[in-house]
């Protein structure tokens, strides 16, 4: 890939210790456990464009959102931006979910936004901060009046506002937005949305987007990578994923979701559920859900497969089947 | 046509307060029949999980009905004593709600917690009683449930805890169950497998199911008829692929507008500008004027009372001679 990227993160890996307490492993002569939130997950994010990850619940997608950001600390592996424009490092930002819980609700909302100014001592003198903060305000959609509010006087969709403010008055051109919408109704997430839309076409942002919401992925992005287990099962380009989704795990969260312009109303979608990541499922995470897994899939983990359109895909059965067929080049991945 | 399980007609839910009543529910009127799936979609604090609390009796006080009347199964229960309203819930009225950890006790086997509820309201000896319990869990597809009928609600996972959840609501034969967004807590996958469930049982044992939930697309799968609500007011009713393809209400197409869409990519989304007002500042007339692309002179004199327009429902001045 020769095109410019944002973010290249590279076999990345974090492994959290989820051990019982020391007399407790003593006492009941338990071993030390450890759980594999992320394993091995390797992406680029082109410059200006927008990567999302799917995927359901405890499949790790936070877990790299944070790991990019440097909330935690990778295992193993490497997260590296790209260099900017103007060549130096790009910087980032997050956006999180619940704007409930990230805004301090003791602070005034122009203090809350101008905290990265002051801690990054980007500005320093105050009439500046002032002038910037009114001005990011405005951008955003508020009033610079609102920032002698406090977040409670807020709506919801007012709040993760103010996150957006916060998190774009220091100029970053990356953002990180882990499930900013899910919070809010549907009404408001348009707004929010069309409002990243704007931001990002104005400021030539990009992001790194986490959802577990498809349509929301789909309205997003320029590429998605599905995540099962901690590992990234397939990425491609959005429209590609959504014409020819390729891995099985792909194809059942696609038919899985309720769809409004085509609802299926006969099925009966017993596809059980996620394992515990405690303790993984050997070889292909996916093999006891999978319709077609056989032993290959229970013992030998897939490599990550680069497809003749970019597309990316850990599968034995997508494999064998390129293989085969002879249309794709199959080689691995970097 | 056979009579209605549930019929609610003008509901009004009052709570008093120091600064004055807030009406959190106004003129809301419903019908359910028997096997037929009612979805209640609006935004938060538009009164459809409200909705569900007043016809069970679990309005939180100051909270009360202050007008209008809800029938289950032909008979009036808004004005029945504690007591008796206590027989009803259960008996003749199921509940799910959003939560299965919550709605679970921790401390006792899912099998304890189903022979309680059956013993509560069906004249079962205990070993009658369990033997029914493993037979919902079955029905719920809950798989090995004579083993899983002596386990602990934590060692079933989020979906399995919902079917049991469900076993619960079922476990009196109710002929209603109100359920609160019940797959809200869920992921996807796992969503798709409780809305079939729910599907499979209203059809097999013609169980209303009044499903109460913000997602559109959980409706479109799941229910025949939709009642699109905004602050505390019913503003459109009908079929669910009427309301779906072509809303009528100038909200419900605003709702529509604003979702993304599955097949096919727009450069914007339509939105609705603001917010939804209040429950203490709705303003007069139609509670949706402040945001109505289409709104007119007469939207803020008179509010719309629900009228038929074309296949559904609707509180609209544009379908009851316009806006002028």
């Amino acid at each position: 890939m020769t095109e410019l990227f944002a973010l290249r993160v590279r076999n990345l890996t974090r492994v959290f210790d989820v051990s019982a307490p020391w007399l407790n492993r003593v006492v009941e002569r338990k071993p030390k456990q450890f759980l594999r939130a992320v394993d091995d997950v390797s992406f680029d994010v082109p410059l200006g464009g927008c990567l999302s990850l799917v995927g359901e619940s405890g499949c790790g997608k936070s877990t790299v959102a944070r790991l990019v950001s440097g909330l935690y600390r990778p295992t193993e592996g490497s997260v590296e931006f790209g260099p900017g424009v103007d060549g130096t490092a790009l910087s980032a930002q997050m956006i999180f979910q619940d704007p409930y819980a990230s805004l301090n609700p003791r602070w005034r909302v122009r203090d809350i936004i101008a905290e990265p100014l002051r801690e990054l001592k980007v500005l320093s003198d105050d009439t500046a901060i002032r002038a910037r903060v009114d001005e990011i305000l405005t951008t955003v959609g508020l009033s610079p009046r609102d920032g002698a509010k406090f977040p409670h006087e807020f709506s919801g969709g007012q709040r993760q506002r103010i996150s957006i403010a916060r998190a774009l008055v220091t100029e970053p051109r990356f953002l990180v937005c882990d499930e900013p919408t899910s919070a809010l109704d549907v009404s408001v997430q348009a707004q929010i949305l069309n409002l990243m839309r704007r931001l990002q076409d104005q400021m030539g942002l990009t992001y790194l987007f986490i959802s577990h919401d498809l349509s929301v992925v789909r309205h997003m992005s320029d590429r998605i990578a599905v995540m099962y287990l901690g590992r990234v099962v397939e990425e491609a380009d959005t429209e590609v994923l959504f014409a020819t989704p390729r891995h099985p795990y792909t194809r059942m969260l696609l038919q899985t979701i309720p769809n409004i312009e085509a609802p299926k109303r006969a099925r009966e979608a017993d596809v059980g559920e996620v394992p515990s990541p405690l303790n993984p499922p050997k070889g292909c995470a996916f093999h006891p859900r999978c319709p077609l897994a056989d032993a290959r899939c229970k013992a030998e983990r897939p490599p990550v497969l680069v497809l003749a359109d970019r597309s990316r895909v850990a599968c034995h059965r997508v494999a064998e089947a390129a293989g085969m067929s002879g249309h794709t080049e199959l080689q691995t991945a970097p | 046509m056979p009579d209605p399980v549930l019929e609610v007609r003008d509901l009004r839910v009052d709570f008093p307060g120091r600064h004055g009543t807030v009406t959190a529910l106004d003129g809301v009127s419903l019908t359910l029949r028997p096997g037929e799936v009612l979805g209640v979609v609006g935004e938060s604090g538009a009164g459809k999980s409200m909705t569900g609390l007043a016809i069970q009796g679990l309005l939180e006080p100051p909270g009360h009905i202050a007008g209008g009347e809800i029938h289950v199964n032909g008979r009036r229960i808004d004005n029945l004593p504690l007591r008796q309203m206590e027989k009803i819930r259960g008996r003749e009225i199921g509940a799910i709600f959003q939560d299965p950890l919550t709605s679970l006790n921790p401390l006792f086997t899912v099998g304890a917690q189903l022979v309680e509820t059956i013993r509560i309201h069906l004249d079962m000896t205990k070993a009658e009683a369990r033997a029914r319990a493993i037979d919902l869990l079955r029905q719920v597809g809950i798989p090995a449930p004579e083993d899983r009928v002596d386990h602990y609600p934590h060692q079933f996972s989020g979906g399995m805890r919902q079917r049991v959840v469900i076993a619960l609501a079922l476990s009196a034969e109710p002929r209603l169950i109100i359920a609160d967004e019940p797959t809200t807590a869920l992921d996807v996958s796992i969503q798709a497998q409780i809305i079939a469930l729910l599907r499979r049982l209203c059809d097999d044992t013609g169980t209303a199911v009044m499903l109460v939930t913000h997602d559109m697309g959980v409706i479109a799968e799941a229910a025949d008829r939709v009642a699109v609500m905004y602050a505390g007011r019913m503003v459109e009713i009908g079929e669910v692929r009427g309301v779906l393809r072509a809303p009528r209400h100038p909200y419900t197409q605003g709702l529509m507008g604003s979702i993304p869409a599955l097949g096919h990519r727009v450069e914007r989304l339509s939105q609705i500008d603001g917010a939804m007002p209040r429950l203490d500042a709705i303003p007069p007339g139609c509670a949706f004027n402040p945001r109505c692309p289409a709104v007119g002179p007469r939207c803020h004199i008179a509010r719309p009372e629900l009228a038929p327009a074309g296949a559904s429902a609707t509180a609209c001045w544009i379908d009851q001679g316009g806006v002028a």
